[in-house]
């Protein structure tokens, strides 16, 4: 009995005494006191140095996007030091390409911020805000497709509709880290007080912990918008092309179009497996009574029934039957790097000029 | 306690009882940062620097708090507590004081306080009953032989770049086979003085 009071005793004062130590120490030597950050050129800030600089641009309520939460394995962070990074570190090396390297980018959650600091984000950035939201809704929209609506009560959001905000997956049974990951933005950007989501099933720790944990009524953390895939003013006619949850920032997309009486020509080709896997088809078939020259190609990859009238195989062939010749068109896309690849090819062949395709990458 | 002059001991540790070639302690770091000899050389320094004062450390610990209450099987936990600290405190310190050795170490500064090598040191004292010279001759020796090993093996490493290497040997195994030959290489410094 006497072993184990003194074991326990003994192992705690020791620890303490370290603990205490490094507290000290990380006061003390690990302070720098205060420096400024300047952000722009324009932009100063007074801050406590010793820190990462995502976390002391997120103390000024600056938000980085970052899916690792600082770890340095996801490469999002990455923001331009002009003056006062110090050297390049091993652990941000393999993340950052040589014209990043010559350019001075930085992964901010790696650059510690011990002196003045000169440093430079896209003014999109300064928009960011984190916000605290209550589930309001859920839907299951297909066996593996859920569509969220998140309420942020009093508070305002933003964005442009394409964008996409971070929701934060907290530690829950089965998985102990805490992350951050993008979701684009599907509802209207007039709809301020709240977003909706469409997050498919795909058994990771963000996909598990909506899928699995999340219930009406549950309060959720969001982060943003982010993003440069958006709505371009333009004239020309618009093809939009989408699978899966990509159909969720084409959705913001054919709201904000429908809200602005833009009248546009637009064609919307979404590739699916089955008709099981088509969703959303009221609001669809809703934007084809609201838009002047709406068309949704609906494109079935296996499906054998009879009943499916509509197109068979995939997006790249319905997109070279529906378009002849594509100059003055503009595209956005959203899915897999796969799809996204062969459709850009299709879109090359018909003309469309190249920085008039938009795509986001999931 | 064995009646060992403290510089014998010293040299012993670097030579016959060398951490890496006779007890194959440290293994990872060894072959992970022996790829160049700059780094290992970093490495190497600060090992034997982590080496001597976690040893020092832990002697002290261990004598004035362990064994008046009798608690010797804890050593194990308790000294990787003060490497891990130690460790800790020391980053803070080249951080703030020496930047440029801090970013030439960069990641592998950390790693030490899982090297199996600092441990040995500690438990090996315990286990021989060195006093304290003993201890310090044997944590500084231990040190440097490490980081002899490793800036010897890096600079077989760099060699070997321009050979021709089969491919299911290239890395970790022809690396594994050179330490081998190297600790056949060491045997030939054993006889000369004994201190396990």
């Amino acid at each position: 009995m006497n072993t184990i009071i003194t074991t326990i005793i003994v192992v705690s004062c020791i620890t303490a005494v370290l603990a205490a130590l490094l507290t000290i120490s990380s006061r003390t030597i690990g302070n720098y006191g205060e420096v400024v950050l300047t952000i722009n050129d324009d932009k100063e800030y007074v801050v406590n140095g010793g820190s990462s600089l995502l976390d002391t641009l997120r103390s000024e309520r600056i938000f980085i996007p970052s899916a690792c939460g600082g770890k340095g394995s996801c490469g999002y962070c990455k923001v331009k030091v002009i003056e006062g990074g110090g050297p390049v570190l091993a652990t941000e090396k393999p993340l950052l390409t040589k014209e990043e390297l010559e350019d001075s980018v930085r992964l901010s959650c790696q650059c510690k911020v011990k002196q003045n600091i000169k440093i430079s984000i896209p003014e999109e950035l300064f928009n960011v805000r984190e916000y605290s939201a209550v589930v309001e809704r859920t839907e299951q929209l297909t066996p593996t497709i859920k569509l969220l609506r998140f309420n942020f009560g009093n508070e305002e959001i933003s964005f442009k509709p394409g964008q996409y905000i971070q929701l934060k997956a907290p530690a829950y049974e089965g998985n102990d880290e805490e992350v951050y990951r993008a979701y684009s933005i599907a509802s209207s950007v007039t709809d301020k007080h709240a977003v909706e989501l469409l997050i498919g099933y795909t058994g990771g720790i963000a996909t598990t912990y909506v899928h699995h944990h999340l219930k009406e009524g549950d309060d959720v953390h969001v982060n943003g918008p982010y993003g440069d895939f958006y709505y371009h003013e333009d004239d020309g006619p618009i093809i939009l092309a989408g699978a899966g949850t990509g159909m969720a920032p084409i959705m913001s997309i054919l709201q904000f179009m429908a809200d602005n009486n833009i009248n546009r020509k637009v064609l919307f080709f979404f590739g699916a497996r089955t008709m099981k896997d088509l969703f959303l088809l009221d609001k669809i078939k809703g934007f084809e009574e609201k838009l002047n020259d709406f068309k949704f190609v609906p494109t079935l990859s296996r499906e054998e029934s009879e009943e499916w009238h509509g197109e068979k195989g995939r997006v790249p062939a319905a997109i070279d039957k529906y378009i002849e010749k594509g100059e003055n068109y503009s595209a956005y896309l959203c899915g897999s790097p796969a799809m996204i690849d062969s459709i850009v090819q299709a879109l090359l062949l018909k003309d469309i000029p190249s920085e008039k395709i938009y795509y986001d990458k999931f | 306690m064995i009646e060992v002059n403290p510089i014998l001991i010293f040299f012993a540790a670097i030579f016959t009882s060398n951490m890496i070639f006779s007890n194959f302690l440290g293994m990872c770091s060894f072959i992970a940062v022996s790829k160049e000899i700059p780094t290992a050389i970093g490495l190497g320094i600060s090992v034997t620097m982590v080496m001597t004062a976690t040893t020092i450390l832990n002697y002290m610990v261990y004598w004035t708090i362990l064994v008046p209450f009798n608690l010797e099987y804890l050593m194990y936990i308790i000294f990787i507590l003060v490497i891990a600290a130690f460790v800790q405190l020391l980053e803070m310190v080249l951080e703030r004081y020496l930047p440029t050795l801090y970013y030439s170490l960069g990641i592998f500064l950390p790693l030490i306080t899982v090297n199996c090598a600092i441990l040995g040191v500690s438990l090996f004292m315990v286990t021989r009953s060195y006093d304290f010279m003993q201890t310090v001759g044997y944590s500084i020796g231990s040190g440097l032989g490490w980081a002899l090993a490793i800036t010897a093996m890096a600079g077989i490493r760099s060699k070997l770049n321009e050979k021709s290497i089969p491919e299911g040997l290239r890395g970790t195994p022809i690396t594994l086979v050179i330490t081998g030959i190297m600790a056949l290489a060491f045997i030939g410094f054993s006889g000369m003085v004994q201190i396990q």
